[in-house]
């Protein structure tokens, strides 16, 4: 195989979590809230996911089941956040080391059981083709899922009512009070909403990736995701690009060292965090333009709501 | 709502001293009841104790390190009836260690085995607060000379992955086999040696290719490493990272071959499993409580930086069961090649040794020693990947 397809299939694949995770917390800060638990929400969603795709043996059922327990661990954070004030990244950085906490001690008994995963369905025709094939159509279940759901999420966002009400309650969170809506309850909804995304985004490195669960899986992903948000400007579909960017960035480490190319390893593996910073610096000034003006008071720590 | 914040705000005050008064209980009780038979019995450090401590620094289940050393605990227990056996899992490599086997001490422990490689520093201030016991260390390397009531202890694991290598040399039809591991220190380096040079024994044209994650447990860089071999033809997996599933389930599902590192993973792998390098601590915590309690301690080879091999007594690295797919004559060539290893002249890294460049390393017919092996940082002709430096 190519390296270049290689590093690309690899990046779908790798990225996939990222991108559930990604496009969550853009949901998220649309409605005026950053999570910084996105990490725990996929931890809770990897090791739900493996329960029960090891108890049921069927993967679907464990792949509803990570995307509860990651809705489930960041309504936590949007009690937190939304009903009692608390500081959005002391919540989220809370409900992270909660999480952490939790899938430790619940998830110990489940290290090297084995279950059922999704395997990797190739599309037909589609998967034929040449370059695309193996890099979009020779994936897994949930990669196919990701490119209906985040489409899905874009146009509910930015083509639906119910959208209109999270990207104000993120922009002018005044204007939904003069009409009578619940900033809070819209706020709880867009924040559960995405951790069910970032669960679903755990369930795909449990259940599909990886086939494993081990303490602490998630490996700095779910931050990754955070700050994928500001790179993609707060839309779902340009964190597309991102995750994929991310993803064939982590895969290219491998695919030069098993062609034997002589690099250094640590070298290497910095690369994906360098490409964030080199991103975030070059895109700094422009993206925060386009930060939600409620969110924008986050990060100027002032009160969210007077 | 004001007055719902105090009324939570009581409650967990309320909460936090009912937790307080319990751990005070708690403490009291473990320190009320120090053994008698530690205080009457004086003697050789490590004697006249009424319990073995272990500490580890992972899970006690982890399907890896740490479930090798708690089930050793185990059989030294059935072994020593009168002992009790004190585990303690999930301490730090910091002073909470310390505090760890403090309680151990307090509770009649005179033997504590330190198992992380990073206890080392808790383990030493351990055994300098308390001359009357042994504390013996796992892996890691006292400089200059030992306490007098102080050693570290290990095996030498690159001669099973010597012979799991010729497993794989003969099974691999490629002749490429895959090595995952985590970072390049000189134990991981060791391994990967000897496995290239056990299958190049059985088969010349072998080459092994390396892959590192930088991490000792992330299941997707691992998962990113196997694809990545697999895909450039590998069709034998062996790894040295600290959680082995992920690997070991890639390769499996791509119908290629594992060797295995930590534990008998075999069932995770019914197709393609030939054998791998495991550890069976129990023979060797049995001979230095032995040596311990029976007051031999002092000056005698466990106090000291103990290393064992095939050559000198009983490893702790063993080669797992073997695959269906392994051949008699196979079995038979391992079997020769174990027996040569524990010979005077047997040795993985028995000279001409040539590096990656081609130029010697081990000139021929000398014999590295476990020092020099443990201080190994080349990779040797036939492997393909470069080390960080």
């Amino acid at each position: 195989m190519s390296i270049v397809v290689d590093v690309l299939s690899g990046g779908v694949r790798g990225g996939t979590s990222i991108l559930y995770a990604g496009v969550g917390e853009t949901v998220s800060e649309r409605a005026g809230v950053i999570n910084l638990g996105t990490e725990g929400a996929m931890l809770a969603g990897a090791l739900s996911a493996y329960m029960v795709a090891s108890h049921t043996g069927n993967p679907w059922a464990g792949a509803l089941a990570g995307a509860a327990a990651g809705g489930a661990i960041s309504s936590v954070h949007a009690v937190l956040v939304v009903k009692r004030k608390a500081n959005q990244f002391a919540s989220g950085l809370a409900v992270l080391f909660l999480s952490l906490g939790l899938t430790s001690l619940f998830g110990s008994s489940y290290v090297g059981k084995t279950i059922t995963p999704f395997t990797v369905w190739e599309v037909p025709l589609l998967g034929d083709l040449p370059f695309i094939g193996p890099i979009l159509f020779q994936q897994d279940p949930l990669v196919y899922l990701s490119y209906l759901v985040v489409p899905l999420v874009w146009y509910v966002l930015f083509r639906t009512r119910a959208g209109l009400l999270v990207r104000t309650a993120g922009a002018r969170s005044e204007a939904l009070t003069v009409h009578g809506y619940s900033v809070a309850r819209i706020r709880m909804g867009a924040v559960i909403t995405g951790g069910f995304l970032a669960g679903l985004g755990g369930a795909h490195l449990s259940i599909a990736y990886t086939n494993s669960w081990f303490e602490n899986m998630v490996a700095g992903r779910g931050f990754i995701a955070v700050a994928l948000v500001i790179f993609a400007s707060w839309s779902p579909l340009k964190v597309f690009g991102g995750a994929y960017l991310f993803g064939a960035a982590l895969s290219l480490g491998p695919a030069l060292q098993a062609r034997g190319f002589e690099i250094n390893q640590f070298a290497l593996h910095v690369i994906p965090f360098v490409l964030t910073l080199v991103v975030l610096a070059v895109l700094g000034r422009r993206t925060i333009s386009a930060a939600p003006a409620e969110l924008k008071r986050v990060f100027e720590n002032a009160p969210v709501d007077p | 709502m004001h007055h719902r914040t105090v009324k939570a705000a009581l409650a967990a005050t309320a909460l936090a001293a009912v937790l307080a008064l319990s751990a005070c209980t708690a403490a009291g009780t473990a320190t009320a009841t120090p053994d008698a038979s530690s205080a009457a019995t004086e003697g050789a450090p490590g004697t006249g104790g009424s319990a073995v401590g272990f500490i580890m620094v992972g899970p006690r289940d982890d399907f890896g390190y740490n479930q090798a050393v708690y089930e050793a605990a185990q059989v030294v227990g059935e072994s020593y009836p009168d002992l009790e056996i004190l585990t303690a899992e999930n301490v730090p490599e910091d002073d909470t260690a310390v505090a760890t086997m403090e309680q151990m001490i307090d509770r009649g422990a005179k033997v504590i085995f330190a198992t992380s490689y990073g206890h080392l520093d808790a383990a030493t201030k351990v055994a300098a607060a308390h001359p009357d016991v042994v504390v013996v260390q796992q892996g890691n390397t006292i400089e200059g000379a030992p306490l007098a009531n102080m050693g570290t202890y290990f095996g030498t694991v690159y001669e099973p992955m010597y012979l799991a290598g010729i497993a794989a040399g003969e099974a691999t039809e490629s002749n490429k086999l895959g090595y995952v591991y985590a970072f390049p220190i000189p134990q991981t380096i060791a391994n990967i040696n000897a496995f290239q040079r056990g299958a190049a024994s059985v088969n010349p044209d072998v080459e092994t290719v390396t892959v590192s994650t930088s991490s000792w447990c992330d299941p997707g860089a691992q998962k990113d490493a196997a694809s990545s071999l697999l895909s450039q033809g590998v069709d034998v997996i062996t790894q040295h990272q600290d959680c082995t599933k992920t690997v070991i389930d890639a390769t499996e599902a791509a119908g290629a071959f594992t060797v295995g590192y930590h534990a008998d993973a075999s069932e995770l792998a019914p197709q393609g499993w030939l054998t791998g390098a495991v550890w069976d601590w129990a023979p060797l915590y049995g001979q230095i409580v032995d040596n311990i309690t029976a007051g031999e301690f002092v000056g005698g080879p466990f106090n000291a930086n103990y290393r064992v091999g095939y050559k000198t007594g009983t490893n702790p690295f063993v080669l797992a069961d073997f695959g269906t797919s392994v051949s008699e004559d196979t079995k038979a060539a391992i079997a020769e090649a174990q027996a040569w290893l524990g010979t005077e002249d047997g040795s993985p890294f028995v000279g001409p040794v040539l590096d990656q460049d081609g130029a010697t390393v081990v000139p021929d017919g000398v014999i590295p020693t476990y020092d020099e092996v443990d201080g190994m940082n080349y990779f040797v002709d036939g492997v393909i990947g470069s080390l960080a430096n």
